[in-house]
């Protein structure tokens, strides 16, 4: 049962990788825009672009 | 849709929209201009404009793909949701004033003011707010996962673990104690600074008791402490005040005066034209002002026909015509030609901001919403009684058992939280809110609720409110031939009066012949000769027939044949049907602008107990609100303009009622969009509801609480039990109100989602 030391550590650690992961995605301001993406996404992109 | 703009070769320039020429020349002034860049390194420059004009996906596409309309234009990207467009460009190859024209002449005039170039400070706040919640979501959801062996009461754990993981929870527990929940220790600090006891100060004892209880029982080893209620405390506290705070958030608010006035003014001096801003502009500067242009400050016409339309001032659209000489003043807009002026005051002095600076408009009505909101009051009441209580229970179990004295308070404290009273009312002003923008009812913010439900007097604007803009036209007396009509209708075509406009309307298929004698009196009316026949439109003096009956508006006199015409603003459609609801319980009131000629007309919609007051000017109107507030009166007032904005501002609630959502009055509380007037008694019903709805919130978070101190205070409370039993009541709480107000909502046959 000593395991469950690193296990419980182990989870810890991916659960803080998620909350930075979120940290990092609200400071890239992805989250400030929620209905363009979806219109930007349906348009075709130029294949010539300048 | 792409490959039409594929096709063209130059997309979008079609469609050409011609602007003044000097339009925008102020932003070749590097002061000006820089104002409203985010960002430059003297190459590029980063801008972003609020183009009102978005509304879908193409204006996407072709917003997005500006640089296919000039090389100068780095990228563009838009915010669909807030229809700013952030366009990144090289200063060297094009200007501010030329990407601004630019987007004007492919349709997508942007919105210019002082206010963008204030606007900076906002964003970073915000997201602070995502911050804590996210932290404390986090914190909480893993807490909670760690106790689950001091839930389940596994037996055969190992003390070890259990230890690990009473210490991990306190590891977790610390980002939330420390960041997450600081906004409501400061808060609560500074009320109690200003020696109020606000609704903050018992949401921090209660975590600060909690955690502290926790720190003390994990240290020592005695307990495994109570982290999982401190932190989802935290977490939905956050989360229904961020809800509060988006459902207002599409609609921005609060855009003062400023935003009215053109940012900068074309001054003439022996030199040429220069570009001078706002707050520059003295007295003694000529300023050059073309048609729809708004006058920047009180001065004297120098040169050109000023034809000002004040009904931003004073509420009447008749133009009045300024004189070379004459004094204009700014507010008004003109609607003539060219026109010079000399400036007499600065903006500052005009009269227009005198109105503005009255004490009612600089009194901070959200801070004045605040204070006489009941939660407030009953927040404070609260925790100074439990405080109460508890200091007795400690001072008890002191003298008789003061093993229970911790048990006892700490567990009081948890169960007895007057968040689940802050929560209601959070919860069910989201709701609200939600339901009432649905419904066409935009407020500034959730105090404005209670007011609108306390409202016993309701004041109507007439022009702009209760009139929608359109005329009718009644003519009596001597019926006009088909030639007497051309002939008529050719004397009153070249007149700017709105009284002529609207004979021309009414004399519709008829056709202009040619005017011998032609000359218009101001104020008076128009003689002419057309014909041979001598015809006259004007007021009863100036036809000179004493035998004539003067109410009617205008007469038209054909060679001595004398028809009389009466104008009847056209009454909004479902005016009838809300003032009829509104009277049953309220007192209602008329302030007009106009002349009394509706009265009789008026008084048949209105009630005999109503008041109708007529040829009111913007100050009449104000202290007529502050009298009735003397004799304590809730006022809800609806207005359409700035000519009543000193009064809306002045009443409990001012509502504006819009036909276009984007043009409103800065400073009022709501807005109504005027598609949905007949909306209005039901939306004011909800208020009032929400009121009770809270009051049954508080009502069964009350019974837990009172059963909770029942236990808690005999020391008999599992305090575990009290850490479960917080989150159950306040969640229990939350589905009730939002329930209860969407049903209640259906009841009243308002409609509770936005699909169409």
């Amino acid at each position: 049962m000593s395991v469950l030391y690193v296990l419980v550590l182990a989870s810890i650690a991916v659960a803080v990788v998620f909350l930075v992961a979120f940290i990092w995605s609200v400071r890239s301001n992805q989250f400030e825009d929620q209905e363009g993406a979806a219109i930007r996404m349906l348009q075709d992109n130029d294949t010539n672009i300048k | 849709m792409c490959d039409y703009y594929k096709l063209s070769d130059h997309p979008g320039l079609s469609q050409i929209k011609s602007i003044r020429k000097d339009k925008y020349s102020y932003l070749d002034s590097e002061k000006i201009a820089s104002e409203l860049y985010k960002f430059t390194d003297g190459k590029n420059v980063i801008v972003t404009l609020y183009i009102p004009g978005v509304h879908c996906s193409s204006c996407m596409w072709l917003l997005e793909h500006l640089y296919k309309l000039n090389k100068g234009i780095t990228e563009s990207r838009l915010n669909f949701t807030t229809k700013e467009v952030t366009i990144r460009f090289n200063k060297q190859d094009i200007s501010l004033r030329q990407v601004v024209e630019l987007l004007a002449t492919i349709g997508y005039e942007p919105l210019v003011s002082l206010e963008d170039a204030n606007k900076k400070q906002k964003g970073k706040y915000a997201k602070q707010d995502i911050y804590k919640i996210g932290v404390a979501g986090f914190c909480f959801g893993n807490i909670m996962l760690m106790s689950f062996p001091e839930y389940l009461s596994v037996k055969g754990i190992e003390a070890q673990y259990v230890t690990l993981f009473r210490w991990l929870n306190l590891l977790l527990s610390l980002p939330v104690f420390f960041y997450a929940a600081s906004g409501f220790f400061i808060n609560a600090w500074k009320g109690l600074r200003q020696k109020t006891v606000n609704i903050d100060v018992p949401v921090s004892l209660a975590i600060l008791i909690t955690f502290g209880r926790s720190l003390v029982e994990i240290t020592t080893g005695t307990g495994a402490g109570y982290l999982d209620s401190m932190t989802g405390i935290v977490f939905f506290m956050l989360a229904g005040r961020m809800i509060q705070d988006k459902t207002y958030r599409s609609i921005s608010f609060h855009r003062d005066y400023k935003s009215y006035f053109p940012i900068a003014v074309n001054v003439i001096t022996d030199a040429g034209m220069r570009v001078c801003s706002l707050k520059d502009l003295k007295k003694g500067d000529r300023v050059e002002l073309f048609n729809e242009d708004i006058i920047p400050a009180d001065g004297i016409v120098e040169k050109g026909i000023a034809r000002i339309d004040y009904s931003f001032v004073t509420g009447e659209s008749n133009p009045v015509l300024v004189q070379e000489g004459e004094t204009l003043y700014a507010g008004g807009k003109q609607t003539g030609g060219k026109v010079n002026i000399v400036v007499t005051k600065p903006v500052a002095a005009s009269y227009l901001t005198s109105l503005w600076n009255h004490h009612a408009f600089s009194k901070d009505k959200s801070e004045e919403n605040e204070a006489n909101s009941f939660i407030h009051l009953l927040g404070k009441n609260f925790t100074i009684g439990l405080l109460v209580l508890v200091a007795i229970t400690a001072a008890y179990w002191g003298v008789s058992d003061p093993s229970k004295i911790l048990p006892s308070v700490s567990a009081m404290l948890i169960i007895a939280c007057p968040c689940a009273l802050l929560l209601a009312s959070t919860f069910t002003n989201g709701s609200l809110m939600r339901l009432l923008s649905i419904n066409g009812l935009y407020l500034r913010d959730a105090f404005v609720i209670e007011q609108l439900g306390k409202a016993d007097h309701v004041v109507f604007d007439k022009t702009g409110t209760l009139t929608n803009g359109e005329v009718e036209i009644q003519a009596k007396g001597h019926v006009l031939g088909k030639e007497e009509r051309d002939a008529v209708y050719s004397v009153a075509i070249s007149s700017k009066h709105p009284y002529s406009k609207a004979l021309v309307k009414y004399l519709v298929d008829s056709t202009e012949i040619p005017v011998e004698k032609w000359q218009e009196y101001a104020g008076q009316g128009i003689e002419a000769t057309v014909d041979g026949k001598s015809i006259k439109i004007g007021s009863a003096r100036f036809i000179g027939n004493s035998l004539i009956d003067s109410t009617a508006n205008f007469y038209v006199d054909v060679n001595g044949h004398i028809t009389e015409f009466h104008l009847m603003p056209h009454i909004r459609e479902g005016v009838g049907e809300v003032l009829a609801k509104l009277k049953e319980h309220k007192i209602l009131s008329l302030l007009s602008g106009d002349n009394d000629k509706q009265k009789a007309y008026l008084e048949g919609l209105f009630s005999k107990k109503s008041t109708l007051l007529f040829e009111q000017k913007p100050i009449d109107k104000l202290k007529y609100i502050e009298q009735l507030q003397k004799n304590d009166n809730t006022v809800l007032m609806i207005g359409d303009g700035l000519n009543d904005a000193g009064a809306l501002q002045q009443s409990n609630v001012g509502i504006t009622l819009a036909d276009d959502i984007n043009n409103f009055t800065p400073s009022c509380d709501a807005i109504l969009d005027a598609a949905h007037f007949s909306n209005l008694p039901g939306l004011i019903s909800l208020a009032k509801a929400g009121k009770n709805i809270i009051h049954l919130s508080f009502g069964i978070s009350l019974l837990y609480n009172i059963v909770g101190l029942y236990f808690s205070v005999q020391g008999k409370m599992n305090p575990l039990l009290a850490a479960i039993l917080m989150p159950l009541s306040t969640v229990s709480i939350v589905l009730i109100t939002v329930g209860i107000s969407n049903l209640y909502a259906k009841y009243i046959g308002l409609r509770i989602d936005s699909k169409i």
